[in-house]
């Protein structure tokens, strides 16, 4: 499944990152502890998580994920928008909250 | 065989800068075609390092060197210092402040995180005086050409 495969199946939007659509996401990892996510998240994960800073970024970037879910509208503050955007990371936003999106990823992959 | 130095200062005032460094070793790690686990290890270890060097000590300076076998990351600091290392690098152990947590940080994971992701760590450090954390990463038989 690509990341825009899921973006339309789940109904999330495109914060950045649109150009990097075809990544594929191969797993998920919820968590807002940037440590914990750090150590557990695994490449090619769609990272469910509330966290909308700068650092969520860098996390995102040097663990290897596919792309960032803020659940529940979790606003993303400009900083990390452009940070985001020099990094081609993609940031997807939801209205639903992390336990709907992951289950909904857990029937896609299921 | 030669060796890559590189070198950052991290500035201990700019939160928004925090990783930065570490995402930069990895670009070069990438681009020198590092085995892909190494690459991983390092950026895990060297941002967790870089992360407390900025929350818990002001800022420092980071020395990498990358050779074919082993990559070598040592952060030193003028910080306050850790009191009791083994408690530090207890899982959950942290001693952020509210404001640092809001931000995602201080879940006491970041020491034992090294631990895990390094295959050497060497934690050097005196209160009021400062840290100096060395970690040595093992680069699996690899075609990197320095
Ligand atoms: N460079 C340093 N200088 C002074 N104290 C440090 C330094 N690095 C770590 N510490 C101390 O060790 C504790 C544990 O560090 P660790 O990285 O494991 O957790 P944390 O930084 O508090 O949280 P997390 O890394 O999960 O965001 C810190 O809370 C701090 O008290
Ligand atoms: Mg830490």
């Amino acid at each position: 499944m690509t990341v825009k495969e899921l973006a339309t199946k789940l109904d999330l939007h495109f914060l950045c990152g649109e150009e990097q659509a075809d990544r594929p996401v191969t797993g998920c990892y919820c968590g807002d502890l940037l440590s914990w996510v750090m150590s557990r998240a695994k490449e090619g994960d769609a990272w469910l998580t509330v966290m909308g800073n700068i650092n969520s970024v860098g996390v995102a970037v040097l663990a290897d994920i596919a792309c960032i879910v803020l659940t529940e509208n979790a606003p993303f503050d400009l900083p990390a928008l452009e940070r985001a955007r020099q990094n081609r990371v993609v940031v997807l936003q939801a209205q639903k909250n992390t336990y709907e999106i992951a289950a909904a990823i857990a029937n896609l992959f299921g | 065989m030669s060796i890559l130095k590189l070198h950052y200062d991290i500035d201990g005032s700019d939160f928004t800068r925090a990783g930065e460094a570490s995402g930069k070793v990895k670009r070069v790690l990438k681009k020198l075609g590092l085995d892909a686990e190494a690459i991983r290890n390092v950026s895990i270890a060297m941002y967790e390092g870089e992360i407390n060097m900025v929350i818990h000590a002001g800022g420092g300076e980071i020395d990498v060197e990358i050779s074919s076998e082993l990559v070598t990351i040592v952060l030193t600091d003028h910080g306050p210092g850790i009191e009791d290392v083994s408690l530090a690098m207890k899982e959950g152990y942290s001693t952020a402040t509210d404001n640092i947590r809001s931000l995602g940080f201080g879940a006491g994971m970041g020491l034992p995180n090294i631990k895990k992701y390094a295959n050497e760590v060497a934690i050097d450090t005196k209160v009021g005086v400062g840290t100096t954390i060395t970690i040595k990463i093992y680069v699996p038989d690899c075609s990197a050409e320095l």
